[in-house]
C-alpha cells in the first residue's frame, strides 16, 4: 500500500511540473497560511489545486512511511529490513524538505532536480520493503524453483539486471534534468531531431534532450537483454518472467509517451503519466534484480513456511 | 531497543528544525515586501537629485505601429476557476493589442541612454498594480528605482504574485484574500521584469525599473510622449514583450519636440 501511494505521489508531482504550478503557493510547510489539512477544499483553483493535492498526498505517504518504519521496528526480525525502513522514513523527510526548499527557493533547478531523483529512491525503498516482507521472498520462491542448486544462481542475470537498473535510474535523472530545466521540447520532432538522426546543431538543452533521447535508446537495449535473457533461461521461474514481460510492456508504453509527450507539446497528462510509468519501469526492474539475487540473501528468515514444506513444494513440482 | 527510539527521535527533530528554518526564511521573503524610506535608489545617494529646467525641457513623441497581419486576440481559458469564469468570461489575451490603423499598445518606451551621471528624485506616490478580473491592469508599466509599487487584489479569488526579476530579487508571495494590498520596491534598474500568477497561468505582466522619469507605454492609438527631457542626445527604445526591441537616436534641442516613429513587422 505504502509503495502504491508512492507511485501516487510521484504522478501528482509530476502534474506540479506539467502545469507549472510549483509556486502557484508560495508558502510552506503551510498553505496561504492555512495548516495544510485545514486549507479549504472550495480555495483549490488553478495551480493550487495540483500544488496542494501534492502537499496532501506527500503528507498522507509520509504519515504511512512512519508507520511503516514503527512496524518494521516492532515485528520485522531482520535487522535490514529494519534498516531499510529508517532509510525510507529519513529519505521521505528529505524529500518533504526539499520539497518546501525548491518552493521558498523558487524552483532553483538543482533542488528541484535532487526532489525528483529522491523521489525515485523513495519509491525503491518502498517498493524493496514491501517485496522482502512479502510472502514469496520469505519462503524463497520454493514452489517455482526446479531443485537444482546449480540453476538458481545465474551471475550473467545478476549482473545484467544490476546494470540495467542503474542505467533506468541515471535515465530518470536525466529525464529531470530536462524537465526542469525546461528542454522538454528542446527537440520539437519525434523520432528524427531536427529532421535528422544525430541534432544539426547543438545547445546546453538540445544536450540534455538528446541525452535521454540517447539513454532511452541505451535502456531499451538493456531491458530487451535482461527480459530476453529471464525468458530463455528462466523460463520456469514465475518470479522472473512476470516482472521481466512486464518490463517490456512499460518501457514499451513509456516510449510511446515519451514520443506523444513531444507531439502534444507536453499535454500536461501525457507528460506526467511519462513521469509515473517511468518510477514503475525503475522498480519493476528493481524487484527483477532483488529476485535475481534472492539465493544471496539465502534461508535467513523463513517463517511463513517450513524448510519441510518447501521441499514438498518442491518434490511436487518435479513429479508435475 | 532503545536505539530505534533514538534514530527516529534524530530523523525527526533534524526534519522539524530544517522544516522550522525553511519556515524563517518564509518570513524573511515576506519582509521585502513592505517600503521604507531608506530605500533609496542605488547609486543616488551621493548624487543630489537633478533639476531640470522647464523653460528649456524638451520632449519626444512618437508613434508605434506594426505591419503584417496581426495575430488575433486569444479568449483566455478560465475554467480552471469558477470565480474568474464568472467575473470575467471575455478576458482575450493581452499580448497584442493592435489597432485597426496597425497602432500598438503595450509597449514601453524610455530612454535607454544619453542621461549621463543624472540622478532623480524618487516619486513617493506609488504605482499600482492591480489583479482585477483575474488579470493584471495595467499589463505593461514603469516605475523609478525604490519607487513604492503597491499590488492590490481586487478579486474573490486567491492570486500569487510572482516577480520573476533578475538584477533585482525574486519574490512571490500570496494574496488569498479580496481587497489585500502589499508594496514593493526595487532597488536596480530592470528592463523588463516579468509579473505572473502561478494559480492563474495566463496572467502576466511586465514591469520596466528605470534610475530616472522618461518612460511611458503606449496605448492602443499606439502613441507615446516623453516630456521634460533635458536638451541632449538620446537613445530611445521601444519594448515589445513578444515583438523585442527597436531603438533610435534623437538630439532634442531647448524647448524642442522630437517626432519618432517605431515599426515592428510580424
Amino acid at each position: 500500500m505504502v509503495a502504491a501511494s508512492t507511485a501516487v505521489l510521484i504522478f501528482a508531482g509530476g502534474l506540479v511540473t506539467s502545469t507549472g504550478s510549483g509556486l502557484s503557493v508560495p508558502d510552506w510547510p503551510n498553505t496561504y497560511g492555512w495548516f495544510i489539512w485545514a486549507f479549504p477544499l472550495s480555495k483549490m483553483v488553478g495551480g493550487i489545486f495540483y500544488e496542494h493535492l501534492h502537499r496532501l498526498v506527500a503528507s498522507t505517504v509520509g504519515l504511512l512511511i512512519v508507520v511503516l518504519a514503527i512496524w518494521l521496528w516492532r515485528a520485522e526480525p531482520r535487522p535490514w529490513v529494519r534498516r531499510l525502513g529508517y532509510l525510507a522514513l529519513a529519505a521521505v523527510v528529505t524529500q518533504g524538505i526539499l520539497g518546501g526548499i525548491t518552493v521558498l527557493w523558487y524552483l532553483p533547478d538543482a533542488v528541484s532536480i535532487a526532489h525528483a531523483s529522491l523521489a525515485q529512491i523513495v519509491f525503491c525503498l518502498t517498493t524493496t520493503i514491501a517485496l522482502v516482507t512479502s510472502r514469496g521472498w520469505r519462503r524463497g520462491y520454493a514452489e517455482s524453483r526446479i531443485p537444482n542448486p546449480e540453476s538458481r544462481q545465474d551471475t550473467t542475470l545478476e549482473r545484467i539486471a544490476i546494470i540495467t537498473t542503474i542505467a533506468i535510474y541515471i535515465q530518470i535523472v536525466i529525464g529531470a534534468t530536462m524537465r526542469h530545466t525546461g528542454a522538454g521540447l528542446a527537440i520539437p520532432d519525434f523520432p528524427l531531431a531536427f529532421g535528422h538522426v544525430i541534432p544539426t546543431h547543438w545547445d546546453p538543452k538540445i544536450a540534455i534532450h538528446f541525452a535521454h533521447r540517447a539513454g532511452a535508446a541505451a535502456v531499451t537495449l538493456l531491458i530487451a537483454a535482461t527480459s530476453g535473457h529471464v525468458l530463455y533461461h528462466h523460463r520456469r521461474s514465475r518470479e522472473l518472467v512476470r516482472p521481466a514481460i512486464l518490463l517490456l510492456v512499460l518501457v514499451a508504453l513509456q516510449i510511446t509517451l515519451g514520443a506523444l509527450t513531444v507531439l502534444s507539446q507536453k499535454q500536461f497528462i501525457i507528460n506526467s503519466l511519462h513521469v509515473v510509468n517511468g518510477a514503475l519501469v525503475l522498480v519493476t526492474s528493481l524487484v527483477l534484480t532483488l529476485r535475481s539475487h534472492r539465493e544471496r540473501f539465502g534461508g535467513e528468515l523463513v517463517p511463513a513456511i517450513s524448510n519441510s514444506a518447501a521441499r514438498t513444494l518442491r518434490v511436487r513440482e518435479v513429479r508435475a | 531497543m532503545r536505539r530505534p527510539f533514538y534514530l527516529l527521535f534524530c530523523i525527526l527533530s533534524c526534519a522539524t528544525s530544517v522544516a522550522l528554518a525553511a519556515c524563517r526564511g518564509g518570513n524573511q521573503t515576506q519582509q521585502t515586501a513592505p517600503p521604507t524610506q531608506s530605500a533609496a535608489p542605488a547609486g543616488t545617494g551621493a548624487a543630489a537629485p537633478t533639476t531640470v529646467d522647464a523653460a528649456t525641457a524638451a520632449t519626444v513623441t512618437g508613434k508605434v505601429t506594426f505591419t503584417g497581419t496581426p495575430p488575433p486576440a486569444q479568449q483566455v481559458k478560465l475554467s480552471s476557476d469558477p470565480y474568474c469564469e464568472k467575473a470575467n468570461p471575455g478576458l482575450k489575451t493581452e499580448t497584442e493589442v493592435v489597432g485597426s490603423d496597425g497602432s500598438i499598445g503595450n509597449v514601453f518606451v524610455y530612454v535607454k541612454d544619453g542621461l549621463g551621471n543624472r540622478a532623480f528624485p524618487t516619486p513617493s506616490e506609488p504605482v499600482v498594480l492591480d489583479q482585477k478580473g483575474c488579470h493584471y491592469t495595467p499589463h505593461v508599466m514603469g516605475i523609478q528605482i525604490g519607487q513604492p509599487l503597491q499590488i492590490v487584489n481586487s478579486d474573490d479569488t486567491l492570486h500569487n504574485v510572482h516577480g520573476l526579476a533578475k538584477s533585482n530579487k525574486e519574490f512571490n508571495q500570496g494574496q488569498p484574500i479580496q481587497g489585500m494590498k502589499m508594496t514593493h520596491t526595487f532597488s536596480t534598474k530592470e528592463v523588463m521584469i516579468p509579473f505572473k500568477c502561478d494559480v492563474h497561468g495566463w496572467m502576466n505582466a511586465w514591469i520596466g525599473v528605470l534610475d530616472h522619469p522618461y518612460y511611458a507605454v503606449t496605448s492602443t492609438d499606439g502613441t507615446f510622449s516623453l516630456k521634460g527631457l533635458p536638451p541632449g542626445t538620446y537613445t530611445i527604445e521601444a519594448w515589445h514583450e513578444k515583438l523585442g526591441t527597436q531603438t533610435q537616436t534623437v538630439t532634442v534641442g531647448e524647448k524642442e519636440t522630437k517626432n519618432l516613429a517605431f515599426t515592428f513587422k510580424a
